[in-house]
């Protein structure tokens, strides 16, 4: 139902301000909306978001990932575009038992997090990331990535938090992205979410 | 109107000091969580602990933590039947931020946790960025803060929110 109303009169059931500081109900904005999610079912070489809309300022992936196979820790990878090229990193991360950090340049993918989750720990133990691309449509601008994530094995092995930048040298609009690990596939339950932010 | 994926479940900002926080009840709706919140001590410094779910001794977490002290970069590992997410102390004066999230926290799977501590104290200070396993299949439905060293002071607000 629309009721039309002035400021200079009251229409039951409706506030007369139209302030939202004048005790009315919060406005709010629906800044974050959840894009797509996917969910390995065990087996899978590779997860995509494909047909990402060019319509919010930033898009945000938020998972947990594991590899089936053991391979002593395992790494995630992300492409954009299905481009296997022009991609640079550097990480900052801690062992927990020392610091360290590295970077690479001339990549084939972005190295997305170190010593995550496989065949070599408990079968119940997922890595948790946080990916953050800003500016992912323009058309003006190289890509810029962040990232956060972590792995702990309660001792047992892949002990590993560490924050990771990443950058694709190409200036197109992002409108797929494509997450692999070292070796192998992602393990039944492996998820990634993807959000966009409209930046209002 | 569109419904934004990430949504104020509770919050909490004490009127007086206290000695714990809780969020109960937490329901199994959402994918992750996220608990942001600012803190001090209520008259001297302070530091916190949290415990999921009211376990104080059936499950055994892990911390990865990787820290810096504006002169040094390290990381360190502690196993605990608490979670220790922020070593910081706060002051009463100067704040300490934190933010936690919690992965498919409802899910069949362990719990990993992605914690972020910052605390700058004008000449000293902290920041922290670790992960935390809570090795339980059960999903998490309460979680207590408890402050070690002084209780948290009037003011300190944690706000949790349902991400979809």
């Amino acid at each position: 139902m629309i009721s039309r109303t002035s400021t200079s009169s009251i229409v039951q059931g409706l506030p007369k301000s139209r302030s939202f500081l004048a005790g009315n109900a919060a406005y709010d904005p629906a800044a974050t909306f959840l894009i797509q999610r996917i969910t390995a079912t065990g087996g899978e070489t590779s997860l995509t978001f494909s047909s990402i809309p060019s319509t919010y300022k930033a898009l945000q992936i938020r998972g947990i990932t594991r590899q089936t196979t053991n391979s002593g820790g395992s790494i995630l990878y992300m492409q954009a575009n299905g481009s296997s090229s022009n991609y640079a990193r550097h990480m900052l991360y801690g062992t927990g038992s020392s610091a360290g950090a590295s970077g690479a340049s001339a990549q084939s993918s972005i190295h997305i997090a170190s010593q995550t989750a496989d065949g070599a720990i408990n079968s119940s133990i997922f890595t948790g990331v946080i990916i953050d691309v800003q500016d992912y449509a323009s058309t003006s601008k190289n890509k810029t990535v962040r990232a956060f994530y972590g792995t702990d094995s309660n001792g047992a092995f892949s002990n590993w938090v560490g924050l990771s930048s990443g950058l694709w040298v190409d200036t197109a609009a992002i409108t797929s992205l494509t997450f692999t690990q070292y070796s192998g596939a992602f393990a039944a339950g492996s998820t990634f979410a993807l959000y966009g932010f409209t930046g209002e | 109107m569109a419904t934004s994926t990430e949504i104020a479940i509770a919050t909490t900002t004490l009127g007086s000091s206290a000695s714990s926080i809780t969020f109960s009840s937490i329901p199994s709706s959402y994918t992750d969580l996220r608990l942001v919140f600012t803190y001090k001590g209520a008259t001297t410094t302070c530091y916190y602990y949290a415990r999921l779910n009211g376990t104080a001794s059936q499950n055994v977490c892990g911390q990865t933590v990787l820290k810096g002290n504006g002169s040094t970069a390290s990381s360190s590992r502690l196993t605990s039947s608490d979670l220790y997410f922020s070593n910081g102390n706060a002051t009463t004066t100067i704040p300490f931020m934190e933010q936690v999230d919690f992965f498919n926290y409802a899910g069949s799977t362990y719990k990993t946790m992605l914690y972020q501590g910052s605390g700058d104290q004008n000449g000293s200070g902290e920041v922290r960025r670790g992960v935390a396993l809570f090795p339980s299949t059960s999903a998490i439905n309460s979680i207590a803060f408890y402050s070690s060293g002084d209780d948290f002071a009037a003011g300190t607000t944690m706000t949790l929110y349902g991400i979809l």
